[in-house]
């Protein structure tokens, strides 16, 4: 190969530093690496695909357990669903792509995760979203008093105009990809702090159904075994998108748009059909998609997994542009694109499936034994690697740790009383408007979530996705959470508090939670404190999927998200499957019908008033309507809400009760309403304070709490139950028609019609993406 | 009785059809692929919701020019009985066995969500299990669903009775509210002037199991089954 001068500059534009270069020539037996060599290195070495920084710390997670096929290192986990049945699903994050590009970056981050999921041989059945943006609701000049705490931060007009346009941008890209490829979007969730405003999240989840003796690795095995590429013709677009997610914003990046992939669903729809038809043939040997670092992650990571090598000629991957070099075919992220190895001599049933839907099939090279992954350009080499020097041999860093603490106060800040309670239906108005809170129907009407006729709870059905599954008893139910603003504050909480949450919305469908992935969104790893927050938020997610017995099957890191050196709140993404052993006993999150008894569920009570007063500061009521951020995320007894989830299990399997709805933002007085919106059947409850203020009766959110509803004569099975898992099981009020009454110790604080609060809850997005934001004066 | 359910390579509703003909309506389904012109003698032919040729284009557009469907155009002039869902209601739109055109929505938007259709003829083989009146809960997921045609056809589907079902509140009144995409005269659903051939925006196969949440777009498949039986 021609010695090609590899200046220091060049090496620093590849995001490798001097050490990782003297590394590479080690395991180049001593010599430099030649141009397209240096490239390949500085993809396979990034952040994003090489998990230098956080694989130390990912070995603690949870991986196993008896439904686990396969855990972390493929490219989903996949879990046994009985009935022959495995699911396999993962979440990935795609959100530097969404900033710079909203509508292909999320459209392409789509695509991504469900080429992960039918690479294994699995038809994609559901997807979700977890979304993060800034504020899109301009302050008014009062609310605007409350400033300097990152809860209340100001936007200029021109910040709230661009998140408004991020929002509806990442949305139709969802949109568009989805529901042209043909899966439901079962919703997900979608949450708004200032510190989003210039990184926002877009983590894409999929799941899908693969018969539990049909499934494919990405693994090359069998010497002169052909390489086949199909999909696609590589472009040169992306090139170098792995190492754009992994290194921080700054103003130039407006200029990385060309590092932004374009999305065509319908091609993947083809790829889709064509791949699990070519996999029927029985002549797949191992099969993977060409996602980030394109067809070099492919193929250096399919050689490694079967400790095999790959030689592949240039000259025959298809091409949409002219005269690209090694170097650029190398490194393209062009959508819609697999990497298979076929077995020798069977090739032709392959390639004849993909010409049948249309696709480029092309035998580009071949697997040998050497354990290397060589390119050949018009037969002549121009990267010989070995694949472990890719993969196993990447560098591995234990970066610095360094305690943080938030520049928050832990205490109620004195000029905050919480005692002396104002027009409390007018919180709750607010509450329901709020943009955390609020419906988010705007954005998952755009969304297919019918297609394939397995959907049993749709968006805004219930607190978990349903689905059935065509010729079994048996369902899915599937949920995504998390609190970022938790996890500032204490990420080792905040992290137990997403897995908790996620597996309660899952089991409030009546699903017991079996398994977990997860989206871990974070700044800087090079910064200490950041890397202490990473390593805080694996060690609560590791204790919580022990003790709610979710294993991580997979997931993905997604570090840098910074502008200016402007990091994001720590924000894990859990996703969690459960199953249901009969579907049609589905958990509904809407009250029936009047005159049904309504029971708050809980494990645990709140301690005492100095608790209360710090916990109450991370709350949506905190942050919203006293404008402050302040104290701890609530307790979590994990041992309690191991209990809870159970019992709901149990309660809605023996058919207890009409409705269960987990309690979380906004507190129990948000869950009553969300209870009853379905329906618009009412409810009127009278709680207890127990000493407690009321704003906290009505708004705290402490945790392992649900809502449920039920025929009278079923109470006492129910706190039964209850018993049996430790928990109350306390009877609150009754459900009525179309009104909303709380009484505090027998005392009205809030009343207002179902309808009314129903009116602010599902108009507050649309209204404020149409409304000219007021400008802070900047 | 056997029906033909159409895939075009970007169909992805052609499966929901199949399962309901199959597995809830109890009759024999077969596929039939885009590049053949063989109709297998089926008695009716689905074509289904999705994306045929990717829709870049005008929807439907490039379906018109596929070998399946110039089987279908001869199908349907000697009386079979055709249903267009969604998707396939724009390429019979696009292929002229049906008047008038699907633009895009007026909200510019997708929408998917369960809407109410007022049965407004109940004497064609799609709808004679329904009654004359009658509102269905059908859902609906589509960007161009904004029926259009110019004001001499529209006067003539009037005339003819061929508007078979409007877009309607679930008391059955037909009113701009109700009306998810803007189409003209609330219009969700067309026949053919001799009655065989139906474009429909919303997807009854959707609406076909209790499981689902909805039975009533059964009745078009039961309808389907009932006038096969009979013809």
């Amino acid at each position: 190969m021609p010695a090609y001068a590899i200046a220091p500059e060049l090496i620093q534009e590849h995001g490798l530093t001097p050490d990782e270069y003297e590394k590479i020539k080690r395991l180049l037996g001593g010599r430099g690496p030649t141009l397209t060599e240096l490239g390949i290195f500085s993809v396979m070495w990034s952040e994003h695909c090489s998990y230098k920084s956080s694989r130390v710390h990912l070995q603690r997670l949870p991986t196993r357990s008896r439904r686990v096929v396969q855990g972390p290192g493929e490219n989903a986990g996949i879990i046994d669903i009985g009935d022959g049945w495995a699911c396999a699903f993962k979440i990935e994050s795609h959100n530097h792509p969404s900033f710079v590009e909203p509508f292909q970056g999320a459209a392409t981050g789509v695509g991504g995760i469900l080429r992960d999921i039918f690479t294994m041989g699995a038809r994609p059945v559901a997807i979700m979203d977890s979304l993060r943006f800034g504020p899109i609701q301009g302050k008014s000049p009062t609310e605007l008093g409350s400033a300097g705490q990152p809860g209340a931060a100001v936007l200029t007009q021109a910040e709230v105009h661009k998140n408004h346009s991020l929002l509806e941008g990442v949305v139709s890209g969802i949109a568009s990809y989805g529901n042209c490829f043909g899966v439901p979007n079962l919703g997900g969730e979608t949450k708004f702090e200032p510190c989003y405003s210039n990184n926002p999240l877009v983590n894409a989840f999929a799941l899908g159904l693969v018969r539990r003796d049909q499934i494919f690795y990405a693994k090359a095995a069998g010497e002169a075994n052909p390489v086949i590429y199909v999909g696609s013709k590589t472009g040169r677009d992306g090139i170098h998108g792995a190492t754009m997610a992994s290194e921080e914003f700054s103003e130039a990046s407006e200029g990385k748009r060309p590092n932004v992939q374009v999305g065509d669903p319908f091609l993947e729809k083809l790829l889709l059909e064509a791949c699990l038809e070519a996999m029927q043939t029985g002549a797949v040997v191992g099969i993977q998609d060409m996602g980030a670092a394109g067809l070099t992650c492919s193929s250096c990571e399919m050689g490694a997994r079967g400790h095999v090598g790959i030689e592949i000629e240039l000259d025959r991957v298809p091409q949409r542009e002219t005269a690209m070099t090694p170097y650029e075919i190398m490194l393209s992220e062009s959508q819609e694109r697999m990497l298979l190895v076929a077995q020798k001599g069977r090739e032709q049933e392959v390639l004849r499936v993909f010409q049948k839907w249309g696709l480029d099939a092309v035998e580009v090279g071949r697997v040998t034994l050497d354990g290397k992954m060589r390119v050949l350009e018009h037969g002549k080499v121009v990267a010989e690697i070995p694949n472990q020097a890719l993969t196993d041999d990447a560098p591995v860093y234990k970066r610095p740790v360094q305690r943080w603490e938030p520049p928050v106060p832990r205490e109620m800040p004195e000029n905050i009383g919480l005692a002396g309670a104002g027009d409390l239906t007018a919180d709750l108005k607010r509450l329901l408007g709020s943009a955390n809170i609020c419906g988010k129907r705007w954005i998952w009407q755009q969304y297919d979530s019918m297609v394939q006729t397995n959907t049993v709870e749709g968006p805004g059905a219930g607190d978990a996705g349903v689905i059935r599954i065509k010729g079994s008893q048996r369902g899915l139910a599937m949920a995504l959470d998390g609190n970022g603003r938790w996890c500032y504050l204490d990420p080792r909480l905040g992290a137990m508090h997403a897995v908790a949450e996620a597996a309660r919305k899952v089991a409030c469908s009546g699903a017991t939670p079996v398994a977990a992935t997860n989206c871990l969104n974070f700044g800087n790893p090079e910064k200490p404190n950041i890397m202490w927050q990473f390593s805080q938020v694996i060690d609560g997610m590791t204790k919580a999927c022990e003790e709610l017995e979710v294993p991580i099957t997979g997931g993905n890191v997604s570090f840098y998200n910074e502008t200016l050196g402007e990091g994001i709140y720590p924000t894990p993404v859990l996703g969690v499957v459960g199953i249901l052993e009969n579907v049609r006993k589905a958990g509904q999150m809407g009250f029936r019908e009047p005159g049904r008894a309504i029971v708050l569920l809980r494990g645990g009570e709140p301690a005492d008033i100095t608790d209360v007063e710090s916990e109450f500061g991370s709350s949506e009521y905190a942050k919203e309507i006293l404008g402050s951020v302040w104290g701890y995320p609530p307790e979590l007894e994990l041992e309690k809400e191991a209990g809870l989830q159970k019992a709901l299990v149990e309660i809605i399997a023996g058919g207890l009760v009409d409705s269960a709805h987990h309690c979380s933002e906004g507190g129990i007085a948000v869950a009553l309403a969300e209870s009853a919106f379905p329906t618009e059947v009412g409810a009127k409850v009278n709680l207890l304070s127990r000493g407690l203020p009321t704003v906290f009766v009505l708004f705290g959110e402490d945790a392992s709490r649900a809502v449920l509803s039920c025929d009278l004569s079923n109470l006492l099975r129910i706190q039964q139950v209850a018993v049996k898992y430790c928990l109350s099981a306390e009877h609150i009020g009754e459900t009525v028609p179309e009104k909303m009454e709380i009484q505090l110790d027998g005392r009205v604080v809030v009343s207002a019609g179902v309808g009314e609060l129903l009116d602010v809850y599902e108009g507050a997005l649309e209204r404020a993406l149409r409304t000219e934001p007021v400008a802070a004066a900047n | 009785m056997k029906f033909g359910v159409i895939i075009f390579p970007g169909s992805n509703c052609d499966h929901d059809a199949y399962w309901t003909i199959q597995q809830v309506a109890r009759q024999s389904a077969t596929f039939l692929w885009h590049e053949s012109q063989d109709l297998e003698n089926c008695d009716a032919i689905i074509v289904p919701g999705g994306f045929a040729y990717g829709d870049y284009l005008r929807t439907g557009a490039i379906a018109k020019f596929s070998p399946v469907m110039e089987s279908v155009k001869k199908f349907a002039e000697g009386g079979g009985l055709v249903l267009g869902i969604c998707n396939g209601f724009q390429i019979l739109c696009e292929s002229a066995l049906l008047p008038g055109a699907l633009m895009r929505n007026v909200g510019l938007k997708y929408v998917c969500k369960p809407v109410h259709v007022r049965v407004e003829n109940d004497d064609t083989p799609f709808t004679q299990a329904c009654r004359q009146g009658e509102v269905l809960s059908i859902p609906i997921g589509h960007m161009e669903g904004n029926y259009f045609c110019d004001d001499s056809t529209l006067a003539q589907l009037r005339r003819e009775q061929r508007i078979v079902f409007r877009y309607a509140t679930p008391a059955g009144e037909i009113t701009p509210e109700a009306n998810p995409n803007g189409s003209l005269d609330n219009i969700a659903g067309i026949s053919s002037a001799g009655r065989n051939v139906l474009g429909m925006m919303p997807h009854p196969e959707r609406a076909s199991e209790a499981e689902l949440g909805c039975v009533e777009g059964f009745k078009i498949f039961q309808s389907l089954v009932g006038s096969m039986a009979t013809r």
